[in-house]
């Protein structure tokens, strides 16, 4: 594996007193695709946050090129080039599809630079080229979220967070949205950082997987093996082994507990 | 009138959207402006219009730096303690004044002395001096908050402040010159205030009251809003006063007020905001 691009070691972040990440530690390589699984409440958006700066840990650190970027504001952090795609796509609702991009272009100065990633962008989603006047928050909730990627994207980023992409669409839009972040990451060489529910998809597309329960990884290896695995089969993809007599869930435990 | 409650209600309309504060000192801050202003232009001897820039800069730069000391630190405290805060600012700013400019009451020199007759209706350069700079302001206002960089991120921010954020928009500095344009909107309107009501320090207290019944009005929210529930509040002052009797003047429009809040609690131009899941 290469030097990774972001080094997560060792993190703990709280709300308030609830301690939300219990040492938190992993690794995104360079133009790979990295997912975190886990189910709701296991903290994954909060490591996310962390990495982003909207959250503080209070121990642990986040190393971005070699450089320590914990506790800094979150738009400082996003001019070293880590772009966060917030979970529920968060587009400014008001402002146009075209408004909304320029916004992800914000910290740029290349008007050259960003007319071009701005045609990219449509070429990835030409429906967003025929809403561009429109008002984000008149978009269908794939289209959002569409947008939000897309405005993540203008920001021309190393690394891009990818919080629950899959959110609330159809399962062909799904598809279509993981192709094309699959296309992202190979074209343009953005490294990812992914954070799913649906362990299936998110496993096909991503490079190397890290499972989050309860603010702790309990499980981490290429995702081609993890999707070989008893226990993700059948927690995480609902897979049930197909015993003699039907194997009954309750008598089964998690390995890693 | 309407449009110097427009005015000073659309400075409480930019900081609310923007930081979700409402800033009750703003009356306080038009009656700084009217005063540096004056202060400017008997004093120091200088020109109306200096005298009008300086003021209007000085305090916009006093907004930013309030922001960035006092309200930056009350984010995501209760509203109460907000409003208190505020409330308790606009006090101590009326003691500055009474302090350093005395109690008296001042009349600004101002070039708008003349009258035109325009068939048969007598229009004061004052009077129409007053509309004028709103609709400059609110033009210049307009086309800042639309096609610039800053201003368009600026709109962002007030929609969703955490993506504002993730865009690598600087928040907080935002927030300042958010603060800076709502304070230098005050102090103009001060000044182009100064002539009618003369300026005292309590100037702004009524013009505040009245300009935040027209920020509700509008829809508390809403820049159009604002200015347009300035004029109706203004043009219902003035009616109410011609035609009903004595006294009805200053409460018809905290009437119609009320009778909005009824019949339409989001206002003139509200809008509930709905988020797509």
């Amino acid at each position: 594996m290469a030097e990774p691009i972001l080094k997560v070691s060792n993190i703990e972040t709280y709300y308030g007193p609830i301690m939300a990440i219990r040492g938190v530690s992993f690794d995104v390589p360079k133009s790979s695709i990295v997912t975190i699984l886990g189910a709701n409440g296991a903290g994954k958006t909060t490591v996310l946050k962390t990495v982003s700066g909207v959250m503080d840990p209070q121990k642990g650190n986040v190393v971005f090129e070699g450089r320590e970027i914990q506790r800094q504001d979150p738009d400082k952090v996003m001019r070293l080039g880590i772009s966060h795609v917030p979970e529920g796509r968060e587009v400014f609702p008001f402002l146009s599809v075209r408004e909304n991009l320029a916004m992800g272009a914000y910290t740029r100065r290349d008007p050259d630079g960003v007319a071009q990633d701005l045609e990219a962008v449509f070429g990835y989603f030409p429906v967003l080229k025929e809403r561009a006047d429109q008002r984000a928050g008149s978009l269908s909730g794939g289209e959002q979220q569409m947008l939000a990627i897309s405005r993540a994207l203008m920001a021309r980023p190393k690394v891009m967070l990818l919080d629950e992409p899959s959110l609330g669409l159809s399962p062909k839009l799904v598809r279509d949205i993981f192709e094309i972040v699959v296309r992202i990451n190979r074209e343009r060489g953005v490294t990812i950082l992914l954070v799913e529910q649906n362990a299936n998809m998110a496993l096909q597309t991503a490079d190397y997987g890290y499972v989050l329960e309860v603010g702790r990884i309990v499980m981490a290896d290429t995702c081609q093996r993890l999707l070989e695995k008893e226990d993700i089969k059948e927690f995480y993809l609902g897979i049930k082994e197909q015993g003699a007599r039907g194997k009954r869930r309750w008598k089964k435990r998690k390995t890693w507990r | 009138m309407g449009c110097i409650y427009g005015l000073v209600a659309l400075g409480f309309v930019l900081i609310y959207k923007a930081t979700e504060l409402v800033n009750f000192a703003q009356g306080d801050l038009l009656m700084l402006g009217a005063f540096v202003c004056y202060m400017s232009v008997a004093w120091w001897g200088l020109p109306y219009w200096a005298g009008f820039l300086i003021a209007v800069v000085a305090i916009a730069a006093f907004g930013a730096l309030l922001d960035a000391l006092v309200l930056r630190r009350v984010i995501g405290q209760p509203q109460f303690a907000v409003v208190m805060l505020t409330i308790g600012l606009g006090a101590m700013f009326r003691t500055f004044a009474s302090v350093t400019w005395g109690s008296e009451i001042y009349t600004l020199p101002t070039p708008f002395g003349g009258v035109w007759t325009v068939g048969g209706v007598t229009l004061s350069h004052q009077y129409l001096s007053i509309v004028a700079g709103t609709l400059i302001l609110c033009g210049g206002l307009y086309a800042f908050f639309n096609h610039t960089r800053i201003g368009i991120a600026m709109q962002a921010t007030s929609q969703n402040q955490l993506a504002a954020y993730y865009m690598g928009i600087p928040v907080k500095l935002i927030f300042s010159l958010v603060w800076a344009i709502s304070a230098g909107v005050a102090a103009a309107a001060g000044i182009l205030l100064a002539p009618v009501t003369l300026i005292d320090i309590n100037m702004g207290l009524a013009v505040a009251l009245k300009a935040f019944a027209a920020a509700v009005l509008g829809g508390f929210g809403s820049i159009p809003g604002a200015v347009i529930g300035g004029i109706v509040i203004g043009l219902i002052e003035l009616y109410a006063g011609a035609t009903l009797p004595e006294g009805f003047k200053d409460t018809a429009p905290y009437i119609v007020l009320l009778l909005m809040l009824i019949v339409r609690p989001q206002g003139l131009f509200g809008t509930l905001a709905r988020k797509k899941v």
